[in-house]
């Protein structure tokens, strides 16, 4: 049976899109899964850094696509995990570099040959995005709880549902507690009320990924940090499993008592 | 806490306030994205409408006005008669 194509996008740049990827991929084979991460992000390749592969790099995505190598040779196997793998993209291309269809045809390739092909997305919706959709049958989409990025996640996910890509999965990246309990940053609930999708993961902002990026080990192989643990749910979720959201029982529990008391909740006008 | 004494200071949480204009901006969007909605939302409404009364469907305009804090549909549909038999059927 073929696997799941799964892309991961978000419309607004630096919300965390190769970030998710490198940390669910790596949860997924962690779990015992054969993976494979496709960088589609041509010409901004970061994945490779991400994952700490960066000195391994012979071939790429544009050159197997060329047909100037085989796939199996442009496949880059992790250092610590062999069912692990990176599909690198070209840093000196463009993104018209290839076209949808090529895409679409090597993902097929792939998924002949993995459980799971995570695909990085470029930001934007532009040819970038359009192809790295293309080989995908599920997308998840990343957003930080900010207005302009969440404006640009409804976008996406408008265009993804044009393309045929159903029922993607939200991630909400970079929730601040503190800054939830103050009032000063949209809620988990806020978010899901606006966008109205099946909501997969919270990541909470945390240092602990930049310093697992310095060193090019993904966080989720640190289950003691809480990205970590919520990189691993949602890798879990993925697989089907039922991981309650402890994050999210939290800050709604905090929501209600606000409400209760009548602390910073101006009544809502009629929708 | 914060939140509470900016309130006493009358201003919103600026959570409250981002949450109110993304609602705001989207309703914009995805009307704009897709003007096949307001496109098939106006044939239903030529349809529901016709049930009761003649209308002058050439000059019928929907079209979703913005405010600085609401967003409207705003229809302006020339009667050009009402059925007869509107009251009986009401009734
Ligand atoms: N939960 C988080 N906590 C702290 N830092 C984060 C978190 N998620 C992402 N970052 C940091 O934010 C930056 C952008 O992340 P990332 O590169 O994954 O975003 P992206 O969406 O792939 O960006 P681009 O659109 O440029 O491809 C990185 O420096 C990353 O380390
Ligand atoms: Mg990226």
């Amino acid at each position: 049976m073929a696997g799941r194509a799964i892309v991961v996008t978000s419309g607004k740049g630096g919300v965390g899109k190769t970030t998710t990827t490198a940390n669910v991929g790596t949860g997924l084979a962690l779990a015992g899964r054969k993976v494979v991460l496709v960088d589609a992000d041509i010409g901004l390749r970061n994945l490779d850094v991400v994952m700490g592969l960066e000195n391994r790099i012979v071939y790429d995505l544009v050159e197997v696509i060329e047909g100037h190598c085989e796939l199996r040779k442009a496949l880059i196997r992790h250092k610590q995990l062999d069912n692990l793998y990176l599909l690198p993209t070209a840093q000196t291309r463009e993104k018209d570099a290839v076209t949808p269809e090529q895409m679409r045809d090597l993902v097929a390739e792939l998924r002949e040959e993995f459980d799971y092909v995570l695909i990085d997305s470029p930001a934007g919706i532009e040819h970038g995005f359009r192809n790295a959709i293309a080989g995908a049958t599920e997308a998840l989409i990343v957003t930080t709880p900010e207005v302009t990025a969440v404006r640009d996640a409804d976008r996406v996910i408008g265009m993804l549902e044009a393309y045929d890509v159903k029922d993607p999965g939200l991630i909400i990246n970079r929730i601040r507690p503190d800054m939830v309990r103050r009032g000063d940053m949209l809620d988990i609930d806020d978010v899901i009320d606006i966008l109205r999708i099946d909501l997969v993961g919270i990541v909470p902002d945390d240092q602990d990924i930049i310093v697992a990026t310095n060193r090019g080990e993904p966080i989720v192989l640190d289950q003691r940090t809480r990205a970590g643990q919520a990189y691993q749910n949602i890798a879990r979720r993925i697989e089907g499993e039922e991981v309650p959201f402890r994050e999210l029982a939290e800050s709604s529990f905090v929501n209600r008592l606000r409400r209760l008391v009548g602390i910073g909740n101006k009544r809502r006008k009629a929708n | 806490m914060l939140g509470y004494i900016s309130r006493l200071f009358g201003r919103q949480e600026s959570s409250r306030t981002a949450k109110e204009r993304l609602r705001l901006v989207l309703v914009h969007d995805r009307a704009s994205v897709s003007p096949e909605l307001l496109e098939s939302l106006k044939e239903e409404l030529i349809e529901v409408i016709s049930k009761y009364m003649e209308i002058d469907v050439a000059e019928m305009e929907v079209a979703l006005d913005r405010d600085d804090d609401s967003v409207a549909l705003v229809a302006n549909i020339p009667v050009r008669q009402v059925k007869r038999n509107l009251a009986q059927t009401k009734h």
